[in-house]
């Protein structure tokens, strides 16, 4: 790694309406490296680096390009200064081919047309001379998540890239499809290219990081190189205190079965069966946890749990009760708590306050409402109570939730859905895209809760999550229970399992 | 964690890409507030008093004329006798400001609900039809009972026409736009054929002329401002105002309300909530075609009396419950205001013209170029937010000094 800086912004300073973004940010990237941006969420790191790609102007501050002060007034501008950026939420075009979307507005052409062949040509030289595994007749829509982002950084290569952006890059991956990026992202690195690489996920930035700057509201903390930093120091850098990175908890004393499973079935809304003959377990006070990669039915069992979802055959029993035609009100009033999957989408109506939402559930029963008449001061009042027991920050009962931070709003969740007393507790992801601080919290509370008696089931794509919260760990691929194991079991063995026993393909 | 309170805002253009149309609403009224609703309007008139400029006319007399014409020249002389134009003009005003309150909640209501009721006009229709058959045929009723069972029916028949919509659209998936429109035409042609030649309603006294029978007496809401005769101003009036509170309340106050907003604004995490959401599209279509029902029956009880197959086509008021509801941004001030503004514009360039500035033709269609600008504004919201957005980003510092000066 050479010393020579390739990049430098220097005093970046950006006001939203009533924010301060970035205050004063300053860092450099220099030829070869792989620069870890650190922060929790809304630290701005994206901020920092959409001024960098010429999406936003910053109010203050200068970017250096190899020294020369530059200034980008659009993607193009940054583009074509050598700077490439794969956003978290891919913008490929899923009906064209791999290799169409790649040359996209500068294509080879033959005449007038597109010459696919060299298109095609081109792609496969730079997925060779980068070890990114890609077919380039493929179209968008047949190929993995996976893929697709290699299908963006390919692009950004293929507009001359020397400074590659990487914006929480892994995410949307799989723990195989992970290290394959890292094994990607060194090899750029040695054909000297520079990578930023933006995440809060500590365990990766170390993994793969020479550099990293941390973040926190909006202000540069500091840049530390790579050796001699460790998980804690980067937290405590963050959060900017001492952060418990393990969960502490005791051993789990199983009681009663409260969510009983058996032989379960349910088709998505498509018709496809999803769930194909799951049976399970949870009893009160343990924590079990379904791992999996995305996809192999855990949303559609979820769903099915909830009452979203139409059971096929099959049964599920809560506390003993069968509920299998049960609706969403029917379970929720049986005493399923569900943290779902997507917390915007599905968890809050994010233009409701935070007092509204709370309510969601019970609106129309007392003390919420009587004879229909609601009563918004009891739902404020409650609200109130609520915030301040689960440490809501960000605002008050009547803030609307959309302007609550992520974590925030998941705390609003939890919430609801604990302080309805539960019996069996469905968390879906409960930490995606949380930071640091977030997810030590919903962790402590989901250990909590299992203390308290209630029965847990966590489904999470994060085999870490799995790991430091389940008794017992369920793996479920296609849609079936492929293993069963206690706390004990290696990282590896589930991560085999999730893909249904067979060994990952090489990359 | 302490980072909370330093989130970038998301994009509002981003936001309002993705969310539903109650969403979107909901977004642009934190964007600009009040502020954005009343530069629509002054843009739409400036646009308004270019075309007669254009015309070769002088813009501000137009409106001034207009302004006079609606009565609202009447704030700076106030009398209850309506021999004074200016009085007469306002009960006129107040009549149409009357109907398209109602017309305007018919539309908002179902906004509220993440759906666009462009049924207004055949929803108005069936419940005038109502009201003129109750109010014509149940003759010897007492006065009271006679205009609540008008009022029921009326409100029954338009719930029951917006229904329709709601529950194609819960059951099948058919869009309300497509689904209101067509059962507008057929309101429209079912009001033609009854009121016309040999229509079951129509009057049987001069089986020529295509017009229904007056209602009775006994259905006929009293007048207090000026003279039955002369289409005076009716307690319509004040059933309108307390719609609007009824609207505000329903929507505030009550589950039903809150079921409405919650699927208006994200469907998913209604259902998730255990909300029934196909029984609220239902819900919220019917009690959207109540307001316009309610409309009709105000209308026909209040100073139509009967309706003639030739007014069939020119009726406009449902389609100006668009534009209402627009302006007013769904809520129930909103309407209000929106309302004034068009009951002026509609009498105040149709009728009320005292003056020769501009023909009264050219006056009445200026209403529709400015309906239609605003209708074209609001409906450009993303455009609005954006020109918002840049300005802010433009001239931070100056946005800031407008906005606490406002």
């Amino acid at each position: 790694m050479s010393d020579d800086v390739v990049l430098e912004m220097r005093g970046i300073r950006k006001e939203f309406p009533g924010v301060v973004a970035n205050d004063n940010v300053s860092f450099e990237v220099r030829r070869g490296e792989v620069h870890a941006l650190l922060g929790e969420n809304g630290a701005g790191k994206s901020t920092l680096m959409n001024i960098l790609y010429g999406l936003y102007k910053p109010d203050g501050g200068q970017i250096l390009l190899n020294g020369e002060p530059v200034v980008f007034t659009s993607a193009r501008d940054a583009i074509q200064a050598g700077i490439g950026m794969v956003h978290q939420h891919f913008m490929l075009i899923p009906v064209m081919t791999v290799a169409e979307n790649i040359v996209l507005g500068t294509e080879p052409r033959e005449g007038i047309f597109l010459d696919e062949h060299a298109a095609q040509e081109r792609v496969r030289e730079l997925s060779q001379q980068f070890g990114l595994a890609v077919d380039p007749t493929a179209l968008v829509q047949d190929i993995t998540v996976g893929q697709e982002q290699r299908v963006e950084i390919l692009k950004a290569l293929y507009r001359g890239a020397d400074v590659l952006i990487l914006d929480e890059p892994t995410a949307v991956l799989t723990p195989q499809e992970a290290s394959e990026l890292f094994e990607i992202i060194r090899s750029l690195r040695e054909d000297g290219r520079s990578i930023i690489f933006i995440s809060h996920k500590l365990n990766e930035v170390l993994e793969i990081a020479d550099r990293i700057t941390v973040l926190r509201r909006g202000k540069t903390i500091e840049t530390v190189p790579v050796e001699g930093a460790t998980e804690a120091s980067l937290a405590r850098a963050m959060v900017g205190r001492e952060v418990l990175l393990r969960v502490e908890k005791k051993p789990s004393a199983p009681g009663d079965v409260l969510l009983s499973v058996k032989d379960l079935h349910v088709s998505d809304h498509r018709g496809v069966a999803k769930v194909r003959g799951v049976s399970f377990d949870v009893r009160a006070g343990e924590i079990v946890g379904i791992a999996g990669v995305d996809g192999n039915g855990q949303t559609e069992l979820i769903d099915a749990i909830a009452g979203l979802l139409r059971v096929e055959s099959g049964s599920i029993q809560v506390a003993g009760r069968e509920l299998r035609h049960a609706n969403a009100r029917e379970m929720l009033d049986a005493g399923v708590g569900h943290i779902p999957e997507d917390r915007q989408r599905r968890g809050l109506v994010l233009e409701f306050s935070i007092a509204e939402n709370i309510a969601l559930h019970d609106y129309a029963k007392e003390p919420d409402s009587k004879w229909g008449w609601l009563f918004p001061h009891r739902l404020v009042t409650r609200a109130a109570r609520l915030i301040r027991e689960f440490d809501v920050r960000g605002g008050g009962p009547l803030t609307r939730a959309g302007g609550l931070s992520g974590g925030n709003q998941q705390k609003v969740i939890a919430a609801r859905e604990i302080s309805r007393d539960p019996k069996v507790l469905i968390a879906a992801q409960p930490t995606r895209g949380l930071d640091v601080g977030a997810i030590e919290y919903l962790h402590r509370r989901l250990v909590e809760e299992r203390d308290k008696g209630r029965a847990v089931m966590l489904v999470s794509l994060e085999l870490e999550e799995i790991f430091s919260l389940s008794d017992r760990i369920l793996v479920i691929y296609e849609g079936e229970i492929v293993g069963e194991h206690g706390g004990d079991v290696s990282e590896e063995q589930i991560g085999l399992e999730m893909l249904g026993g067979r060994e990952p393909a090489a990359a | 964690m302490t980072e909370d309170a330093n989130i970038p805002p998301e994009t509002p253009e981003q936001a309002a890409a993705t969310g539903t149309l109650a969403a979107r609403i909901a977004l642009k009224q934190r964007a600009g507030g009040i502020t954005v609703p009343v530069i629509t309007a002054v843009v739409a008139f400036l646009l308004g008093g270019l075309v007669v400029l254009a015309t070769g006319h002088n813009p501000l007399l137009a409106y001034r004329d207009i302004f006079d014409g609606a009565g609202l020249n009447w704030i700076f002389h106030p009398t209850t006798n309506v021999a004074n134009t200016a009085a007469y003009n306002l009960t006129q005003t107040l009549l149409q400001t009357t109907t398209l309150i109602l017309c305007g909640l018919a539309v908002a209501f179902a906004f509220r609900c993440g759906m666009f009721n462009i049924g207004g006009q055949g929803q108005y229709f069936v419940g005038l039809i109502a009201a003129n058959w109750i109010g014509v045929d149940f003759a010897h009723m007492a006065a009271l009972p006679h205009i609540l069972l008008a009022i029921s029916a009326a409100i029954l028949a338009g719930a029951l026409w917006a229904g329709i919509a709601g529950v194609l659209k819960a059951t099948v998936g058919a869009h309300e736009v497509i689904s209101t429109i067509m059962l507008n035409w057929i309101a429209i042609w079912i009001a033609e054929w009854l009121f016309g030649d040999g229509g079951p309603l129509q009057n049987s006294t001069q089986p020529q002329v295509p017009v229904s029978n007056a209602i009775s007496p006994s259905a006929q809401l009293p007048v207090f401002w000026g003279a039955k005769l002369l289409q005076g101003l009716d307690i319509g009036i004040f059933i309108a105002l307390a719609s609007l509170v009824v609207y505000w309340a329903i929507l505030n106050r009550t589950t039903l309300g809150y079921e409405v907003r919650a699927v208006g604004f994200n469907p998913e995490a209604a259902a998730y909530g255990g909300i029934n959401v196909k029984k609220n599209l239902i819900r919220a279509m019917a009690i959207s075609g109540a307001f316009a029902g309610l409309a009709g029956a105000i209308d026909m009880l209040g100073y139509l009396y009967q309706f003639g197959q030739n007014d069939v086509p020119v009726s406009q008021v449902g389609f100006l419950g668009i534009a209402v509801a627009l302006l007013g941004r769904n809520t129930a001030v909103g309407v209000l205001f929106g309302s004034l503004l068009f009951g002026a514009l509609l009498f105040g360039t149709t009728h009320g013209l005292t003056s020769n500035v501009i023909q009264p033709e050219l006056a009445g269609n200026l209403t529709y170029i400015i309906q239609g600008l605003i209708v074209l504004f609001v409906g450009a919201d993303v455009l609005i937010l954006y020109v918002w957005n840049t300005r802010k980003r433009m001239w931070p510092r100056r946005a800031r000094v407008a906005e606490a000066s406002a």
